[in-house]
């Protein structure tokens, strides 16, 4: 592995972070959209805000990281990526404000309409964000963003790897978020929401699972590099997310909420590596690879140095402030 | 010829936008920067036994959530903006200017952490240590400044690499692109204006409730705290600014020329106040003898470039950045003028109630809210279009870093009615948590970051998606 290699794999771990938590978060959303009235989604919105209030914006920092490490490390990339990607991401930056304002202003709201309104923004573009940002994962793995060039505007991605992208991507994040929420809300001690969450990741799960098969067979017909890579650096990934989710669908039956979380992350990251494993060495497949997308390599050892330093101080940062959080709500 | 209008129109429209949207996110940002150290000074004050001062330091922590949430994510749609406009920048140079933002993400994320931990605090964290909690927040919110002018500064002095004459950049060296020569002054100049700006508005709220009659002790205690913080930092801002402007008749004399509206190279130029350039002449300007020289070069014989030895096509618009510079150092006398008259209020009157009987201080100080942001937002664009028409100053001409993309202008446009929601929704927002305080002092009010609270689970368990529910506002969990 050379000092690209090295950056390439440190973004990576920043698309599977934000994979995991960032979908979290966007699928804390989506069940918040459909919760029910007033009356009956109360109980679940109230875990909602609980389980993501303190996190929801060091989430989506990890957007803000994959960007940096990208035009620092992959300046030819990042621009081909944003030339051509250009709808999608206009559409996912307009989702982030959305999403973000909606949810501090619904803390604001004066009145029931209003707070109504914010949660209904809130909700609505927890949807639509991830979805883009599939659509965009499935465009770069399908190899249509070009090199040289912007490729077209709306052909690059509008694929059928792009559709597969956008529709597992919110069937992912909403998976994690039930299982994270049923776990949460049984640590709080509400037995009767933990099973509902339980029983919809289960179903949810299953659907995913489902999908995932079409998806395999999309990527055959459609992303021909991405599909041989998945054949074989990438199947050990694919082998353990299978399993792993196998086991998170056992456990929710077995209503063990706290263990299916851990497998349900398991689960998701896996096949977030088993993607990048499988398109290595392309940065952009069939069109730029990491060597050829690289900065200079000045700057990609710098990059690691910081990413060494972000290590040392964000995560006791980090883990104080769950402390806090959990001491708060379980502590009264 | 056409084709070249439309570009030429399309990269206008990106550089409104993103005018537009750093405008809006740098108000923001000074709250994020100066705002901790505010409620620093407030809390210590109140673990000395100051309840006013406390209540203080507990509603501004709320408020911050609040600002510092919104500001979070305009800085987002900045980063996205950073490759949905100016992808040739970032193509030829983003592995040269990256490190500081890489920097900064480090920066923002502690800060965020640290809001949070503050937050809670509040609930039963050792008094001392949750103040402290306060001082990583103001040391991120610096490094980030830092970070972030080190790249707007490395745009209008390029360093730490060799562009070969194929247009190849080679030799960089990331960290001599960090240290580049106008990192200083500009840094200290934009962190000054963040408390500023911040102590400055703040300071408006208390005035504003002071007008209405609200002339309880925790107004005064408001309006000083911020009060002080931005007239020290007024003070300080001309002296700064001067240091800052002192490399461009070297470095950059064509931004010089034009805040100058110089159009012949002299010695003992004079200084233009006022005045507009109309077909290369100066019209109705006053100019007083040799200041202009002695201003910007530091001695009556330095020679300062006019535009007649700077090409045409390498020329900034200079009526506008003439006049925002003239605009920016008129609110920086202002600002320091009613600075001046709250000393000797505070000379005459001691430091008691007195010194708020006047109406007109009061309402000079919440004049010194918009000369602040208006300061603030006239020395950007001194900075930028004065730069124009680089990007990367003797290097990149903004057009070859726009986007090929057409139909900017519909994102300008959509991003013009979000942002002025937002706006709308955050001063709603604060208006309505004054409101609540009002009522009742000790309401706990929940904030984006920061643990629940009753009223939250109220609002919270009451938001629906659906119509037609039942409008009760009862917690049901």
């Amino acid at each position: 592995m050379n000092s690209a290699d090295v950056a390439a794999a440190l973004m990576f771990v920043g698309v599977v972070a934000y994979a995991v938590l960032g979908g979290a978060d966007y699928g804390a959303g989506i069940w918040d959209l459909i919760a029910g009235g007033d009356r009956d989604g109360a109980p679940l919105r109230s875990q909602i805000d609980h389980s993501i209030g303190p996190v929801w914006e060091a989430n989506h920092v990890w957007l803000i990281y994959i960007l940096v490490f990208l035009w620092t490390g992959f300046p030819k990339a990042f621009a081909a990526i944003m030339t051509t990607l250009f709808v999608p991401f206009l559409l996912v930056a307009l989702g982030v404000v959305l999403r973000g304002g909606a949810f501090a202003f619904r803390k604001g709201s004066s009145t029931l309409a209003e707070a109504r309104m914010h949660g209904i923004m809130f909700a609505a573009s927890s949807v639509v964000t991830p979805f883009f940002l599939g659509m965009i994962a499935g465009a770069i793995a399908s190899g249509r963003v070009p090199a040289e060039g912007p490729g077209d505007l709306w052909s690059s991605w509008t694929g059928p790897t792009s559709w597969i992208g956008g529709i597992l991507a919110v069937l992912t994040v909403t998976f994690l978020a039930a299982t994270f929420l049923a776990a949460d809300a049984a640590r709080h001690g509400h037995a009767e929401l933990a099973a509902t969450m339980g029983h919809r990741a289960l179903v949810n799960g299953l659907v995913a699972g489902g999908a995932s098969l079409i998806a395999a067979l999309a990527i055959e017909l459609d992303a021909e590099t991405l599909a041989s890579g998945l054949h074989t650096r990438g199947l050990p990934f694919i082998v353990i997310s299978a399993l792993s989710g196998a086991g998170t669908l056992a456990l929710l039956r077995r209503g063990d909420w706290s263990t299916a979380r851990l497998t349900a992350v398991v689960a998701v990251a896996s096949v977030v590596i088993g993607w990048g494993v499988a398109q290595y060495d392309w940065l952009l497949v069939d069109e730029m690879t990491i060597d050829e997308a690289a900065g200079a390599p000045a700057t990609l050892t710098a990059l690691s140095v910081v990413a060494v330093i972000a290590g040392v101080t964000v995560l006791p940062a980090l883990i104080w402030l769950f402390a806090l959080v959990d001491r708060n709500e379980l502590g009264g | 010829m056409q084709t070249a209008l439309l570009a030429n129109s399309e990269l206008l429209v990106a550089r409104y936008q993103m005018a537009f949207s750093l405008g809006f996110h740098i108000i923001l940002s000074c709250f994020g920067v100066a705002f901790p150290a505010l409620m620093f000074v407030a809390h210590r004050r109140g673990l000395r036994g100051d309840a006013d001062a406390l209540n203080l330091a507990r509603k501004w922590s709320k408020v911050a959530a609040v600002l510092f949430a919104v500001g979070a994510i305009t800085g987002t749609v900045l980063s996205l903006e950073m490759g949905l406009l100016w992808p040739g920048l970032m193509e030829t140079y983003g592995d040269v200017l990256g490190l500081p933002f890489a920097l900064e993400g480090i920066a923002f994320f502690l800060e965020a952490i640290f809001m949070g931990i503050y937050l809670y605090g509040w609930k039963g964290m050792p008094p001392k240590v949750h103040l402290l909690t306060l001082v990583p927040m103001m040391l991120t919110g610096m490094f980030g400044t830092f970070c972030v002018l080190a790249v707007n500064a490395w745009m209008n002095a390029p360093t730490g690499f060799t562009q070969l004459p194929d247009g190849t950049i080679t030799d960089v060296d990331p960290v001599g692109a960090i240290f580049n020569d106008a990192l200083w002054g500009q840094f200290l100049h934009m962190f000054v204006a963040t408390y500023v700006v911040c102590g400055f508005i703040v300071a408006a709220v208390y005035a504003v409730g002071m007008l209405k009659g609200r002339r309880d002790r925790a107004h005064r205690v408001g309006f000083t705290i911020a009060f002080t913080f931005a007239a020290v930092a007024a003070c300080l801002q001309p002296v700064i600014g001067h240091i800052t402007g002192g490399r461009l008749a070297e470095e950059q004399p064509s931004k010089l020329a034009a805040m100058e509206l110089a159009t012949t190279t002299e010695s003992r130029a004079p200084l233009t106040i006022m005045g507009f350039l109309v077909d290369g002449e100066v019209k109705g300007a006053i100019k007083i003898p040799e200041i202009g020289s002695l201003i910007a070069g530091g001695s009556l014989d330095a020679v300062i470039t006019g535009f007649d030895e700077i090409p045409p096509d390498e020329r900034p618009p200079a009526n506008i950045v003439h006049w925002a510079f003239q605009t920016m150092v008129g609110c920086s006398f202002a600002m320091i003028g009613v600075t001046l008259w709250w000393l000797w209020r505070r000379r005459k009157h001691g430091r008691g109630d007195a010194v708020f009987d006047s109406v007109w201080f009061l309402r000079a100080a919440v004049l010194c809210a918009g000369l602040g942001v208006l300061a603030l937002e006239a020395g950007w664009t001194t900075t930028e279009v004065g730069r124009q028409p680089w990007v990367v100053y003797g290097y990149m001409r903004t057009e070859e870093a726009v986007t090929p993309n057409s139909g900017i202008w519909i994102s300008f446009v959509i991003m013009l009615v979000v942002y002025a929601s937002i706006a709308f929704l955050v001063q709603k927002v604060l208006r309505e948590m004054a409101r609540r305080w009002r009522e009742s002092p000790d309401v706990d009010l929940p904030s984006p970051y920061g643990p629940s609270s009753e009223l939250m689970m109220s609002t919270t368990s009451a938001a629906s998606t659906s119509s037609g529910g039942p409008d009760s506002p009862e917690p049901t969990s």
